[in-house]
């Protein structure tokens, strides 16, 4: 499939490709959405605003150039920005796809990086050499002026302009928690949201940190996603048990909307409102116990987005969804177009009961 | 009648560092809001959070495009979401004033800039936050500060006139639009005042005469908490209980068309 190569400034032109709950493929335009829910229905999506998350600086030890891109957080609050995950690079940019970077200087702890305004400390690497634990010597009020001032948006070569970071906020982008756009919400934007309400389907948000994509290192790679913190705002948790009890379906914009939800409902009972942190990987083992279809960008076979497809639609399915993309020219990655999944009428589910 | 507190909303006010902006930042900081504020100079900025420690500073230029998400994301990074925003920052253009047949098209472009158009660039990247506000029981809004100058063709105003009609406007049409997301847009004309601004557009005035911009920042404080206030203080999400029906969830936008006088 063929990568999106400029950011969709009008989500309406996109495509759609649905796949209903017996698995029959159909074609629509993105701004069709609408055609596809019904009266009862909930849609949740992601509101997270993106970071500008790519800072480029200097390996004061070594005085070499590196990039970091901040990759994860421990919670959502605005206090909370003087450590991240973050994984580093080499000398370069965007411009060269990740997996031919130079690696970063070889980091030993509490190396210092001057990047741009802001100072910073490899306090430890973690579980992989280009993967650190991360801390701004600063208030965070000098961290967030850095961030904004300083930093640009994450972005991959396959889109070979520079990105601004209004390219990467969706409409209805809030807080600015995302280390890369919670992109299936291009989608989404206010004359949509409109015409959703007339059409008597309900509309909500949760707040997930969605953290980077790709390292260009398989290894690395096969970590992801890295635990992201959410919020479930309280309004949202009680929406979803009044449609579930209605017989409305849940329909999550993003896998971050369905990995939130499903960890929100992992302990019995209902979707627990508040501040949680993700850690699980959602598989084609994985029990839907809330979600009932996802809406996303088309990603490869492989890939972490992928593999949580496979929750929703067996393999043959989900192959027959990839083969009729690739026959149609449909646009893959983050502006590219778009599914719309149902899960299975034969997919293991164990979900809550009203 | 409900006495409607600040206590716990969120404010961000553009120009804040002087005249009326500066006036609202201390009355709304009184009121127990928490409030961001943006201005230009850093100087500025660094003695106004010296006078008022609880206001949070940011510095940048909305008439810059470049500038508008940097300072929507400190001032998110700084208040932990957004209920208000007030749109205060103003330029009067070319000065001294002067007939438009005499105004450079430059000025009128940057008089625009900093009195349209920044103030839709950063409206339309805090929206997101507005309506999250909404869809959490708050009565979240925009305040766009507005001039008699938009309504009556004094000559001499003629950039800074124009740019303050397109702003009125433009507020009346998202506030229709932006309904049925909960949120809303007034434009307030807060009358003539003893600022550094109108000081630039009339050096000789008898300063007398003038508004204190102290008097306006609390008139504009009572219909901010009149509108976007929680009865009694109360935060948001403790007000909603359970599953929330219709008539709750449309609680925000009761009494709309009987209030959009109010501002004008």
């Amino acid at each position: 499939m063929n990568a999106a190569t400029a950011p969709r400034q009008d989500g309406n032109r996109a495509r759609l490709l649905a796949i209903d709950e017996n698995g029959r493929v159909s074609h629509h335009r993105a701004a069709d959405l609408p055609s596809l829910l019904q009266r009862g229905d909930l849609v949740v999506a992601n509101d997270a605003a993106t970071l500008p998350a790519s800072l480029q600086g200097t390996h004061l030890p070594t005085d070499r150039p590196v990039e970091v891109r901040l990759a994860g957080r421990r919670s959502l609050a605005g206090h909370d920005v003087t450590r991240f995950t973050a994984v580093i690079f080499g000398a370069g940019d965007y411009r060269t796809p990740t997996e031919h970077r130079p690696d970063p200087p070889r980091l030993r702890p509490d190396d210092e990086l001057a990047l741009g305004p802001l100072r910073a400390t490899a306090v430890r690497t973690l579980s992989h050499r280009r993967l650190v634990e991360l801390q701004f010597n600063h208030p965070p009020a000098v961290v967030w002026e850095g961030i904004a001032r300083h930093g640009r948006p994450i972005q991959y070569a396959y889109v070979p302009a520079p990105l601004a970071v209004w390219d990467t906020w969706t409409s209805i982008a809030s807080q600015p928690v995302a280390f890369e756009p919670p992109s299936a919400g291009f989608v989404l934007d206010w004359a949509t949201l409109r015409t959703l309400r007339s059409r008597g389907v309900e509309f909500a948000t949760l707040t997930h940190a969605a953290g980077i994509s790709s390292t260009g290192d398989a290894e690395l790679d096969r970590l992801l996603p890295f635990d992201e913190p959410y919020y479930v705002p309280r309004p949202t948790a009680a929406l979803i048990r009044h449609t579930m009890r209605r017989g409305g379906r849940i329909v999550a914009v993003g896998t971050t909307v369905v990995r939130a939800l499903e960890h929100a409902a992992r302990l019995p009972g209902w979707v627990l409102p508040g501040h949680g942190v993700a850690t699980q990987r959602i598989t084609t083992l994985s029990n839907l116990r809330v979600v009932d279809a996802i809406i996303s960008g088309l990603h490869e076979a492989g890939s972490s987005h992928y593999e949580l497809l496979r929750a929703f639609q067996d393999d043959p399915t989900l192959q027959e969804m990839t083969s009729q993309a690739d026959a149609r020219g449909y646009l893959a990655h983050e502006f590219g177009d778009v599914v719309f999944i149902s899960r299975g009428r034969r997919m293991f589910s164990r979900r809550l009961t009203a | 009648m409900i006495h409607h507190s600040l206590n716990h909303l969120r404010i961000a006010v553009t120009g804040g560092t002087s005249g009326l902006g500066r006036g609202l930042v201390r009355e709304l900081l009184e009121r127990g809001a928490r409030v961001a504020f943006v201005a230009r100079h850093r100087p500025d900025v660094q003695r106004t959070m010296l006078d008022l420690p609880a206001a949070h500073g940011v510095v940048g230029d909305v008439s810059r495009k470049e500038d508008v998400h940097p300072i929507a994301i400190q001032i998110l990074g700084a208040l932990d979401g957004l209920d208000v925003l007030v749109n205060n920052a103003s330029s009067l253009g070319p000065v001294p004033l002067r007939p438009l047949a005499d105004t450079d098209c430059e000025d009128l472009e940057r008089a625009l800039a900093t009195n349209l158009v920044g103030p839709f660039r950063l409206t339309k990247a805090l929206l997101g936050s507005l309506a999250a506000s909404a869809r959490g029981g708050g009565r979240p809004m925009v305040v766009n500060i507005s001039s008699d100058a938009a309504v009556t063709p004094y000559e001499n105003w003629g950039a800074y006139g124009a740019s303050k009609a397109a702003l009125q406007h433009l507020s009346r049409i998202w506030d229709a639009e932006l309904a049925g997301e909960g949120i809303r847009v007034l434009s307030i004309d807060p009358g003539d005042m003893d600022t550094p601004l109108h000081a630039l557009a009339v050096p000789d005035a008898d300063r007398s005469t003038l508004k204190h911009p102290e008097t306006a920042a609390r008139e504009i404080a009572d219909q901010i908490a009149l509108i976007a206030g929680t009865p009694n203080g109360v935060p948001y999400e403790r007000q909603i209980v359970g599953a929330p029906d219709e008539d709750h969830r449309r609680a925000p936008f009761q009494g709309r068309h009987q209030e959009t006088e109010v501002a004008r």
